[in-house]
């Protein structure tokens, strides 16, 4: 017999296949055409629009709306990735209500922002579509650069050298490019391999070589790449996870909420992923809202979201808690782990309430659980790299870091916040840096 | 509740709202529909001589112009007179006309200009027991062409002719509707009162082309791979539409001559304003087409509210009450100084104003590292744009300084007299003050 969301146990198939086609289907599917006028003839064309000014990558959102509406979304597309080459992805993954679309003056005006985020989807897709790329590489400077680590930052700085003419060497430990994009987020936010075909059409610029399966200690040094290269640039993500450090941890069932996204994102056929009935995240961040809204739609019965602080405190975004609680997620607030329970595999998990200082409160709550999904951050993994601050590696303005010829943006590198949308102007602003400095 | 019964040139209507001579107007079908969804009066589609009747074309007869959300501002037209025979049109008119008798029903005529032909249809056509009559020589496409429509209205003696025809041929009431293609609207409106007519309607169509296509590299509505210039209306020539109907209403010799006023009319404002300049009941086409005929119930209802809001009991109390206020530009008072002023609580930092004023006028408009935006009075020459470029309705307005306020443009106080261009010392032909 079949599983279905009562079936005890971590059980894969609890979902027909139909349901789960569904529940992963596009979040926000692309604005067909006509919408996409209406959307963008929304757009007051702001006198240096603050709209602008809150795009960590600064896309002229003002012009390419209009270029929508005047009936040129490959020119708007091409107004989106000159400032911003992943503005495809990062279409479909930034918290625009906290970004661009918090600040649209309609949305003060009136609640209702322009939809800056689903229209530069629009305008992407409409490029990325036609398989053209539209920027030339300039003549070849026979300068070489390695850049470690495939993701949003990496992926940016590569694309914005090679257009400069230097030859890019660009690692990654995983089999596959793309980093978080690809391994890191809710299927239902990239559909359609979306991660992987925006990485081929980015590597249509030439000049950039992808080397999978090498990582830093693992097939790479750095002092190996600055000999070889004449510039370095680490966007190497965080590759560890914070454990809990409760008792039980180590009893089965208890997983890192990266890992299942990842596979999640990389799995064949979604039927054949094994889910609990009762799921517990532990978190407050995307990470930790991505597993728990994918666990319930896997066909998890019952998923919780704990977080030791308050709402208000929590990294997602309140349109992420809100969409969340949509899927049948509930979401436990001011509750801290204290121990896994159960004899081999997690049974339930105990948590100590806190106040928003982390004060036990000396009151506990136990939740069945016969899985547990830790999103309580990410670490910087690697030894030998340059100075670190606060735990990531110390960069600045322009992602130099303490070594010369090394720089570094992305989650592993300090300023800014752990957003796609950061890292790729990062890699960008690097980009531009290491060749300024080549240049000169 | 204020009266909206209409009596336009001794045409009863129940309310001053006819539908135009178009296409909404051309068939028994659509009248009945027009008059059940409450509009006062139709101008039948235009009536040609016996015979046959003329062809259109058979692709694309409209073009038009777009605002955001694909509002439609402005429409085009390319098609001719009423393309069925005379009888059938007849027949239809005069069984409306026995099933609406307290409804207006115009008939619209355009014959080639000879007295014959005008004085043969009119009586034939009153047989149908019609209102009053409507010489169309406004059309500024196709029947042009053939020595009608605006190529008589574009000739001032034409129309005191054929209107003088037209008087001695019937005892209702002849309405000239006149044509905007013209440098200046008072020659054909004053050449139609002596023609004797009862009243102008105006205006008809503007000479346009709406759009090209730029992969035929054809003007639209293209047939064939061609196309013409048509006839523009809808809310785009409202302006244009307004300042004609001001121009006779205010014009001593055709002070008196009723005008109904056509143009763009798209809500019951649309309509008091037409009102207000002269126009003693209005014709609407274009809004109609646009949304079908129910929108004559919002402009009964809103004009209704605002007379009532007003005191006005009748359409005839206000009727042509801002035609005084018309003026020339050298009658304005120049010694009245205003002053933009933005309304921070309603203001979204859009930076539209700013942006415009500091590319496009006086530089007036100073921002602030943290958006807000705020006039410079020794700047602001109160030229209105910011108040224009401003998506929030009234969050800029224009504040008059008071006499004895400092004008700080001109570091002058501002003086209580009324002071205008032909008094001023600038002025090389100025009067002398006394």
């Amino acid at each position: 017999m079949s599983n279905t969301p009562f079936s005890e146990g971590i059980q894969s198939g609890r979902l027909k296949p139909a349901e789960l086609a569904e529940n992963f289907g596009d979040l926000h599917p692309r604005l067909d055409d006509h919408e996409a006028l209406v959307a963008a003839d929304r757009c007051y064309f702001c006198h240096d629009a603050p709209c602008m000014t809150a795009c960590p990558t600064d896309i002229d959102i003002p012009l390419f709306i209009r270029q929508i509406s005047t009936g040129t979304p490959e020119a708007a597309a091409k107004t989106i990735f000159s400032q911003n080459i992943l503005g495809g992805m990062c279409a479909r993954v930034c918290p625009t209500e906290t970004l661009c679309e918090e600040v649209c003056v309609r949305e003060v005006a009136e609640g209702k922002p322009v939809e800056i985020g689903r229209l530069q989807r629009f305008a992407t897709d409409v490029l990325v579509e036609t398989g053209e790329h539209p920027f030339e590489r300039a003549e070849a400077t026979g300068k070489k650069i390695a850049v470690v680590g495939a993701g949003p930052a990496g992926l940016s700085a590569a694309h914005r050298l090679a257009g400069y003419g230097h030859d890019v060497t660009v690692y990654d430990a995983r089999a596959k490019a793309g980093g978080l994009n690809e391994f890191g987020i809710a299927a239902y936010k990239s559909v359609d391999r979306f991660a992987e075909r925006e990485v081929e059409w980015l590597l249509k610029i030439g000049g950039i070589t992808v080397e999978t399966g090498k990582a830093l200690g693992d097939g790479l040094s750095l002092e190996a790449l600055q000999g070889e290269f004449d510039a370095v640039f680490l966007g190497i993500g965080l590759g560890g996870v914070n454990a809990l450090g409760v008792d039980g941890e180590d009893k089965g069932g208890v997983d890192d909420a990266v890992d299942f996204i990842a596979d999640l994102r990389q799995a064949k056929e979604l039927g054949t992923l094994p889910i609990g009935r009762d799921v517990v995240v532990i978190g407050g961040g995307m990470t930790a809202v991505d597993a728990a809204v994918q666990a319930k739609l896997l066909g998890a019965l019952n998923v919780s979201l704990v977080y030791r602080r308050g709402k208000d405190r929590m990294n997602a975004s309140e349109f992420e808690q809100d969409l969340a609680a949509s899927k049948g997620v509930r979401i436990i607030t001011n509750a801290s782990p204290k121990a896994v329970i159960g004899n081999g595999s997690v049974r339930e998990i105990e948590f100590g309430y806190t106040d928003d200082n982390l004060n036990p409160t000396g009151q506990t709550v136990r939740l069945p659980a016969d899985q547990v999904f830790k999103a309580i951050g990410q670490t910087l993994e690697g030894a030998g790299l340059p100075d670190l601050e606060r735990g990531k590696i110390a960069v600045d303005g322009t992602g130099r870091t303490s070594v010369e010829g090394i720089w570094a943006g992305g989650d592993c590198a300090t300023g800014g916040d752990d957003l796609t949308v950061t890292a790729v102007a990062e890699g960008r602003d690097a980009a531009e840096d290491i060749n300024a400095q080549l240049s000169a | 509740m204020a009266n909206l019964q209409s009596d336009f040139v001794g045409i009863k209507s129940p309310n001053p709202f006819w539908l135009a001579s178009a296409p909404p107007t051309d068939k028994e079908y659509n009248v009945r529909r027009a008059f059940e969804a409450g509009w006062g009066g139709v101008v039948w589609k235009t009536l040609g001589a016996e015979g046959p009747p003329v062809v259109n074309v058979n692709g694309p007869r409209y073009g038009a112009i777009h605002g955001a959300d694909r509002r439609l501002l402005g429409l085009n037209n390319i098609e001719l007179i009423t393309d069925r025979p005379l009888e059938v049109n007849l027949e239809e008119m005069a069984r409306v006309k026995r099933d609406y008798p307290d409804h207006a029903v115009i008939a619209s005529v355009m014959v080639p200009c000879e007295e014959d032909e005008w004085k043969r249809i009119l009586p034939m056509i009153a047989e149908t027991g019609c209102d009053g009559f409507e010489l169309n020589f406004g059309c500024p496409h196709g029947m042009a062409e053939r020595g009608m429509g605006s190529a008589v209205g574009q000739v001032p003696e034409y129309i005191e002719m054929v209107a003088r025809w037209c008087k001695e041929a019937t005892d209702l009431p002849v309405i000239v509707k006149l044509t905007p293609n013209i440098t200046n609207i008072l020659h054909p409106a004053e050449a139609a009162l002596r023609g004797g007519a009862d009243a102008v309607s105006l205006i008809n169509t503007i000479n346009s082309i709406t759009t090209v296509n730029l992969d035929a590299m054809s003007p639209e509505p293209m047939i064939d791979g061609k196309g013409t210039h048509g006839g523009y209306c809808g809310p785009a020539v409202k302006p244009i539409a307004l300042n004609m109907v001001a121009e006779i209403a205010r014009n001593p010799e055709t002070a008196r001559l009723p005008i109904s006023g056509i143009g763009g009319i798209t809500t019951w404002r649309d309509a008091a304003e037409f009102m207000a300049l002269g126009a003693g009941n209005v014709q609407v086409c274009t809004a109609a087409m646009t949304y079908g005929f129910k929108i004559v119930q919002e402009m009964i209802s809103g004009l209704s509210q605002w007379m009532d809001e007003k005191g006005y009991e009748s359409t005839a109390d206000f009727v042509g009450m801002a035609t005084p206020n018309v003026t020339d530009w050298q009658y304005l008072n120049l010694n009245h100084i205003t002053k933009a002023e933005i309304n921070q609580d309603d203001c979204i930092s859009c930076g539209r104003c700013y942006a415009a004023c500091e590319d496009t006028s006086h530089q007036a408009i100073a921002m602030s590292e943290d958006r807000v935006f705020t006039v410079k009075d020794d700047e602001c020459v109160a030229c209105n744009l910011c108040v224009n470029v401003c998506p929030v309705e009234g969050c800029i307005t224009m504040r008059t300084l008071e006499p004895g306020d400092m004008d700080e443009r001109t570091d002058t106080p501002v003086v209580a007299d009324y002071g205008n261009w032909t008094q001023h010392p600038n002025n090389p032909m100025a009067k002398a003050a006394e």
